[in-house]
């Protein structure tokens, strides 16, 4: 016996999704694998026992008979009687809940069946995937309001189970909203401005000329981009340091924007959408990129897509940063390098919002005011053997349990040094150069924990960058840190932008906008 | 017979989840309202009908014994034996739900019981939002900051 379960939730009030639902003959206005649907006998969709008869998009025909039909628990359970694979005894169970704290539903989707044993792996995939998962994104996009309603009402309700109302069977004015929008574009190909490289080198090598955007295939996404954030590794892109493009090409690695159109299979995203994205491959320096869907984020209404554009990547690395390479905890000392920067101003917000001691360090005066209206305890100029004598006095002679350290080869040393016993060094970055190599035997004079963890790591899964980016959306609904608006240059004048940002003319992020 | 019914998606895994909540003496370790918590008798907390004897940040006392424990549903529920609240035949349950799309986890909890009729819109309000959504704002923030 093979059982199968699909879980999520949809941006739908309970009742807008389960009056479609208990429709036993709706499937084929918001599922997309279903063509058309037949209720056989002429009876009414709602009743127990009613078969509906259907062909699937590539031509498959099935039966399915409605055996349970509840309005009160919102669940319903059918079986096939007629399928074109060998799913055998395949009984299945569509149960809705309502999310009482945001207006949403939880719905869970299963089924049990016997297949051969060659096929299990594919039906399995195939129910799961192509049936459940792909048939609630279709129902939720069927159904779902506009995206600035879609997060409005996060008011708490209480409501008495017994009180719901039993639905009534679907009005005509319902069925006419669940026809899906009219795929108006993303047939052909776009030409959007973009900046070019025809060559690595310094900053005049970026060209801003018209390029050919392609339709999204399956899998991909076409975004019309409004910002383009602007991060160090673009200007290591640039002069060919790091192996990321390899001329003529589009650099670029973080941008924000609406979904114009999506390719075949994409489920999580739907033309309108506003997304932003901080991932490989480079192509972010454009108007108009078409790129694969997977890691493109949907942002929600409270994120302006500027202060998204430029703060995904930082934003990310420090939410992985504090709860993902070390579980940071209430009551836990910590060192910030850098605390000014991009990424160091957010840890410090963030680790003060989860109760952690922060002791900042930073190159300047003008610095040190920003780290400590950014909630620093403790504030330390200098990352000399002045720093870990400032660290020592703090923690009366303790050290600190975690630092968080991207200056690299200037300040690596004194860091193991300013560590408790059993202290976490989390080497994030190199901003003064390669570290370089060193005896890890003396690492056992504190029982030293080090890390240097990549981005990559933590963000190159659908599961994980939703994960990743809801944990940064909610921590600024909540008031944990606040991400700063960016600098804004023309996407035009990209090389002024990296002139600037390699000049350290400029404080604070960058974006380009479009 | 009042029905409070208040859900939630946690953002962790449901393993995670109930780690923390299965222990029927946990109440102080997740909820934002339970001062001290004992299970009376010695008794080991996933042992079904233990009393837990917790008292409130507010000084009030309640005792409640532990009906059924599913580590298979991950439900728990349970029965008031004495409470400051005027409610009678009190039984609840805490159930999880893995959410599969998004390794996160479904909660809900509900609560039934027999009162006065005037004090049914406050006890619904006292136990819906202060009690249970309370309860799921705290594990939501106590998860997010994991």
């Amino acid at each position: 016996m093979v059982r199968v379960l699909r879980s999520g939730v949809i941006d739908v009030p309970l009742e807008d999704a389960w009056r479609v639902l208990r429709d036993f003959n709706s499937h084929d206005r918001w599922h997309p694998a279903i063509a058309a649907s037949e209720i056989e006998d002429g009876l009414p969709p709602d009743t127990v026992g009613a078969v509906r008869a259907f062909s699937l998009a590539d031509g498959g025909r099935l039966r399915e008979q409605l055996l349970r039909l509840n309005d009160r628990d919102h669940e319903l359970t059918y079986c096939l009687l007629e399928a074109p694979l060998p799913l055998f005894g395949y009984v299945a169970t569509i149960r809705l809940r309502p999310v009482t704290d945001t207006g949403q539903t939880f719905w869970r989707w299963q089924s049990s069946f016997s297949a051969p044993r060659d096929q299990v792996a594919a039906l399995t995939d195939l129910v799961g995937n192509g049936i459940y998962q792909a048939g609630m994104q279709g129902l939720e996009r069927s159904l779902r309001r506009p995206a600035s309603e879609a997060y409005a009402d996060g008011a708490p309700q209480v409501q008495r189970a017994s009180a719901l109302a039993p639905v009534q069977a679907i009005p005509a004015a319902a069925e006419a909203r669940m026809d899906p929008p009219a795929p108006a574009s993303g047939r052909q190909a776009l030409k959007a401005g973009a900046i070019v490289m025809e060559r690595h080198g310094g900053p005049e090598v970026l060209e801003f000329r018209q390029i050919e955007v392609p339709a999204p295939g399956p899998g991909e996404v076409r975004i019309r981009q409004s910002f383009v954030g602007v991060n160090y590794i673009d200007v290591y892109c640039r002069t060919g340091y790091f192996d990321l493009l390899r001329p003529p090409g589009v650099p670029g690695m973080e941008a924000a924007g609406t979904v114009e159109s999506v390719g075949a299979g994409v489920t999580h995203l739907s033309p309108g959408d506003r997304v932003a994205y901080a991932c490989g491959p480079v192509g972010s320096y454009a108007a108009c990129r078409t790129m694969d869907a997977e890691l493109v984020m949907p942002i929600p209404p409270h994120i302006g897509e500027d202060v998204a554009a430029a703060s995904l990547l930082k934003g990310v690395t420090a939410g992985f940063l504090l709860h993902d390479v070390h579980r940071v905890t209430a009551g836990d000392t910590l060192v910030i390098h850098a605390a000014a920067g991009g990424v160091g101003s957010l840890l410090v917000q963030w680790a003060r919002s989860i109760g952690a001691h922060v002791i900042a360090t930073v190159s300047t005066h003008d610095k040190a005011q920003i780290a400590r209206r950014l909630g620093a305890h403790d504030v330390i100029i200098g990352r000399g053997e002045e720093f870990v004598e400032a660290v020592m006095e703090i923690t009366r002679g303790k050290g600190a349990d975690v630092i968080y350290d991207a200056i690299g080869k200037d300040s690596f040393d004194a860091s193991i040094a300013a560590l408790a016993i059993r202290g976490h060094l989390i080497s994030f970055g190199q901003a003064s150069g390669p570290i370089g190599a060193r005896d890890i035997g003396a690492l056992t004079s504190r029982s030293v924990t080090l890390s240097r963890p990549n981005y990559g790591h933590y963000t190159d899964t659908r599961a994980l960058m939703t994960m990743q980016s809801q944990r940064l959306f909610a921590a600024v609904e909540a008031g944990y840190l606040q991400l700063a608006t960016p600098t804004v240059y023309p996407l035009a004048e990209a090389a002024r932008a990296h002139a600037d940002l390699e000049n350290s003319r400029t404080t604070g992020s960058m974006v380009l906008a479009v | 017979m009042t029905t409070v019914y208040v859900s939630a998606v946690i953002p962790a895994p449901a393993a995670t989840v109930w780690g923390l909540v299965r222990d029927f003496n946990a109440l102080p370790r997740w909820t934002p309202f339970v001062a001290d918590s004992r299970i009376e008798q010695n008794q080991p907390s996933d042992r079904v009908g233990c009393i837990r004897n917790f008292v409130l940040k507010d000084g009030g006392r309640i005792r409640e014994q532990l009906l059924g424990l599913s580590d298979y549903e991950m439900s728990c529920t349970y029965s008031i034996l004495e409470s400051p609240m005027a409610v009678e035949n009190y039984i609840a349950k805490l159930s999880l739900t893995p959410v599969t799309d998004s390794n996160a986890t479904f909660a809900e909890w509900q609560a039934d019981f027999d009162c006065a009729a005037q004090m049914e819109p406050q006890l619904t309000h006292q136990i819906g939002v202060n009690v249970f959504k309370a309860s799921f704002d705290a594990l939501k923030l106590k998860m997010a900051q994991r």
